[in-house]
């Protein structure tokens, strides 16, 4: 499988994933429904990107609408490396083919990316980034993140993308943001949270330990904390997540543009087959879940219950962070993945987005770097890039 | 028994905006040809995010003002999702969970009638079969188009109650400027059912979709009345809650298809719409630039010494109120200019079939003026105004150029006297002996040699003064 579902520039150095739109390059999503569609305008963070002088190299692999969070399940086959799924920007960036990479974030499958690759990337405050020109599922949580080895070039492509959006409604009033990579860590305060820590495999505890010893050798404290609800915020996330792609995918019908099966013989055959033959097991499982949770009886019940863990979780979390400058948290279970079979996807997704739900239903920044996971509080992404530009600086 | 209706309409209508709800696209009535008037975001492009079209939801608050509703402060956009080619999304973003106005009412015939709500939501497109290829076209120029959906409550007692309401919600929506309530642009939803008098149960309801004719809609209601009273009475057939559509053709109603009406719209907080505060500030902003009430213009038309059935009349459509207001401030007399726009204008409308009154006041009161000043005579003025409507020529170049001029040359006008007098033997004749209707006939010949152009009291006399010298 190439890196590239379609390439655009071998010059460039800043691949986008194939949910970002950039004009008159077929944008597949990662599915067959989209194979052939081609967007009529770019994405502002591409804009953006392109007016600042940056060329883009083309459009890296995704799983399915972004939702497989271990990247396997494209349309156009899974990215390994060393045998072990990888994803393909983050594995772009680390051969150092590539600066960086866009990638939306809608379930941490950059993140998880990130830390199989060991490099870094950044997801930024919701609502930071515009999010127009993204194959949209999850809009209350995705956001478009940037892939780089390093938190030096995090900041620069950050810098460039970040910013009001007129076109996009929830994308928040400041014109530009400042980061700096010059905070410093050793006053800072940083949490272990014990629920996440524990579920993770052997590796991973190692890593965040190892990554622990160098705060404290910089300076900074370390302390576990509890925080009880991390398995409600799983299930929650989830739940919103799975709703809002239903709903945003429900435009895929084979009417307008995309897949459309070549027999129907009435309007709803050619929704039923154009859908069904183009769409993988892991996006229909997300429909089905994400249709059951809004029917009517299960709405109070799940989705609006979803809803109201999503506020206690942005309140426990803050909470958190009113004492502590960031949690350090496994970004995925485990440090390799193997292949495995489409009908164990829906739960294997579940399961790893434990480490991923937090930053995406509360909206708070969130950096992957040297394998573990820190999140801040919303607009701290100056507290996370100086911690792993500063600990990336120290000898290994 | 006595049965009595118990009927509560969901009005749609369309909003005079410039733009769609949720893009920059052309509002209402901009396209010409079908998906003239199309942009990623209203055809359901990925990537594209919808922004909220303030001005709708001014225009939602002003239809809540007009309405008596208690306005929600916070607001939000909802979505509804079920699958149809019209829809690009699959879903409609409306407003379910906290509607923009709640809690109203409005008085008809002495009697109130109560308002739920009334919530913002985008239109859907429109489909074109060609039974010829056997091939559905979509036209998207009307999705996303900003709607108010009026809810009010079963408070109807006859299809006499709902004309009225629908009659008195489009003049008031018309002259506050919330809608232009086109043809076909006030869509109905009639929840009907029927009980016996004096009962406070409610019975089997029946919803008709979707009209948009008041003659249907009268029609359909009363068709029901007679189904519904024959089940109760006669046992004629079983009575279902359903929803049913009117045949025009057939002059009836029919059940839909069950696949059309059980759906599950699986509602859900539009994540991409921040909720909208609309704060006191804001508030007072809209309250101000609500305009005259028809009733309000009513009264203060009467207060000008129009006639109260002239003034309801003027004040009954925008179009006609406006052009009177814009007329009687350029100087022009009210009561002439009611009569010009009342006599004159509505008569040139309805010899040219126009639904509403198209033109501009600058010309209408430069025909009042000429014909007040007595430049040119009535006759004239309406032969000017009849070319306005047909050709839009400029007044004072065809008065010119047709010679309408009242003002003409005195002896000009006794010579064709003359000339008419000479030539009516039989008529002067007539006259001399007694009969002095002839003078009429006389008199006519010459307006007419003068294609209307003489001042009809200078010609009276003189034609007077000519038969009794004879």
């Amino acid at each position: 499988m190439s890196y590239y579902i379609n390439e655009i520039n071998k010059a460039g150095k800043i691949a986008v994933d194939d949910t970002i739109l950039v004009k008159d390059v077929p944008a597949t999503a990662g599915s067959k429904m989209l194979e052939n569609f081609k967007p009529l305008f770019s994405a502002e963070a591409v804009e953006r990107l392109e007016k600042a002088g940056y060329e883009i190299s083309g459009k890296t692999n995704v799983g399915e609408f972004g939702l497989d969070l271990l990247g396997e399940f494209s349309n156009f086959g899974a990215v390994t490396e060393n045998g072990n799924l990888a994803g393909a920007a983050a594995a772009l960036v680390a051969k150092g083919e590539i600066k960086a990479a866009l990638n939306v974030d809608l379930n941490g499958a950059p993140r998880r990316a990130a830390a199989i690759s060991g490099v870094d990337f950044i997801k930024p405050t919701y609502g930071t980034v515009s999010r127009y020109g993204i194959i949209a599922c999850a809009c209350s949580g995705e956001q478009i993140g940037v892939t780089a080895a390093n938190a030096e070039d995090m900041k620069e492509i950050l810098s460039v993308i970040a910013g009001h959006d007129d076109k996009d409604g929830t994308s928040l009033p400041a014109e530009k943001y400042e980061y700096t990579l010059d905070e410093d860590v050793s006053a800072m305060k940083i949490c272990i949270v014990k629920e996440l820590y524990e579920s993770a495999s052997a590796e991973v505890k190692a890593n965040i330990d190892v990554y622990a010893k160098k705060l404290e050798a910089l300076g900074a404290k370390v302390e576990t904390v509890s925080l009880n609800i991390v398995s409600d915020v799983q299930t929650a996330w989830q739940i919103l997540m799975s709703a809002e792609t239903t709903n945003n995918l429900s435009r895929f019908d084979g009417v307008k543009y995309g897949y459309r099966t070549p027999e129907y013989k009435n309007i709803d055959e050619l929704y039923a087959k154009s859908r069904s033959e183009s769409m993988n097991f892991l996006t229909k499982a997300t429909i089905i879940y994400g249709s059951d949770v809004l029917s009517k009886g299960r709405y109070e019940n799940c989705y609006d219950k979803a809803l109201r863990i999503r506020r206690i979780a942005c309140d426990k979390v803050r909470e958190i962070l009113a004492s502590y400058d960031a949690i350090l948290a496994p970004a995925c279970g485990k440090t390799s993945y193997q292949a495995y079979d489409i009908l164990e996807a829906f739960g294997k997704v579940f399961e790893e987005s434990l480490y991923t739900a937090i930053p995406s239903i509360t909206g708070m920044p969130a950096v992957v770097t040297k394998g573990v996971q820190l999140i801040a509080d919303s607009y701290k992404e100056s507290v996370l890039l100086s911690i792993a530009h500063t600990v990336e600086g120290m000898e290994a | 028994m006595k049965y009595e209706l118990v009927i509560g309409l969901e009005t749609h209508v369309e909003l005079s905006t410039d733009s769609k709800l949720f893009c920059s696209c052309g509002g209402h009535s901009s396209p010409k040809e079908p998906n003239d008037c199309v942009c990623p975001a209203c055809s359901g492009m990925p990537g594209m995010l919808p922004v909220t079209n303030k001005h709708a939801i001014e225009l939602a608050v002003k239809a809540g003002f007009m309405l008596n509703c208690k306005i929600n402060q916070y607001t939000t956009f909802d979505k509804k999702s079920y699958y149809y080619p019209d829809l690009p999304c699959a879903y409609q973003i409306t407003q379910w969970f906290h509607p923009v106005c709640v809690e109203g009412s409005v008085d008809i015939n002495g009697r109130q009638i109560g308002i739920k709500q009334i919530h913002v939501e985008e239109d859907a497109g429109k489909l074109v079969h060609d039974e010829a290829t056997n091939t559905s076209f979509v036209d998207y120029n009307r999705t996303s188009v900003p709607l108010i959906e009026i809810v009010s409550k079963p408070d109807f007692r006859s299809s006499d109650e709902v004309i009225a309401y629908l009659k008195k919600l489009k003049s008031s929506l018309q002259f506050a400027g919330i809608s232009e309530c086109e043809e076909g642009a006030m869509r109905c939803d009639v929840n009907i059912s029927v009980r016996p008098e004096g009962s406070n149960e409610l019975g089997v309801r029946s919803e008709i979709k979707n009209m948009s004719s008041l003659s249907e809609i009268k029609d359909a209601i009363e068709f029901e009345k007679v189904r519904h009273v024959d089940a109760i009475e006669r046992h004629t057939e079983m009575l279902v809650q359903e929803t049913r559509r009117w045949d025009d053709v057939k002059r009836r109603t029919f059940p839909m298809r069950n696949k059309e009406t059980a759906a599950d719209y699986r509602y859900f907080p539009d994540p991409n719409l921040m909720p909208i505060i609309i704060d006191d500030e804001w508030l007072e902003k809209i309250r101000a630039s609500m305009p005259a009430t028809s009733e309000e213009k009513t009264k203060y038309y009467e207060e000008m010494g129009i006639a109260t059935k002239e003034a309801s009349v003027l004040s009954s459509d925008r179009k006609l109120s406006d052009t009177f207001d814009k007329v009687v401030a350029m100087g022009r007399s009210p009561k002439t200019v009611a009569s010009w726009i009342l006599t004159e204008c509505m008569g040139q409308m309805k010899r040219l079939e126009l639904d509403s009154l198209e033109i501009s006041p600058e010309k209408l009161a430069r025909i009042i003026e000429l014909a007040e000043s007595g430049e040119i005579t009535r006759a004239a003025g309406k032969k000017i105004l009849s070319a306005v409507f047909e050709n839009d020529v400029d007044v004072d170049k065809f008065c010119e150029e047709n010679a309408l001029n009242a003002k003409v040359d005195e002896s000009f006008i006794s010579d064709t006297v003359d000339r008419v007098i000479a030539a009516n033997d039989k008529a002067v004749a007539d006259y001399k002996s007694g009969k002095t209707k002839a003078a009429q006939a006389l008199f006519g010949s010459v307006m007419k040699e003068l294609k209307g152009t003489g001042d009809p009291a200078v010609i009276r006399t003189l034609l007077e003064e000519k038969l009794k010298s004879l």
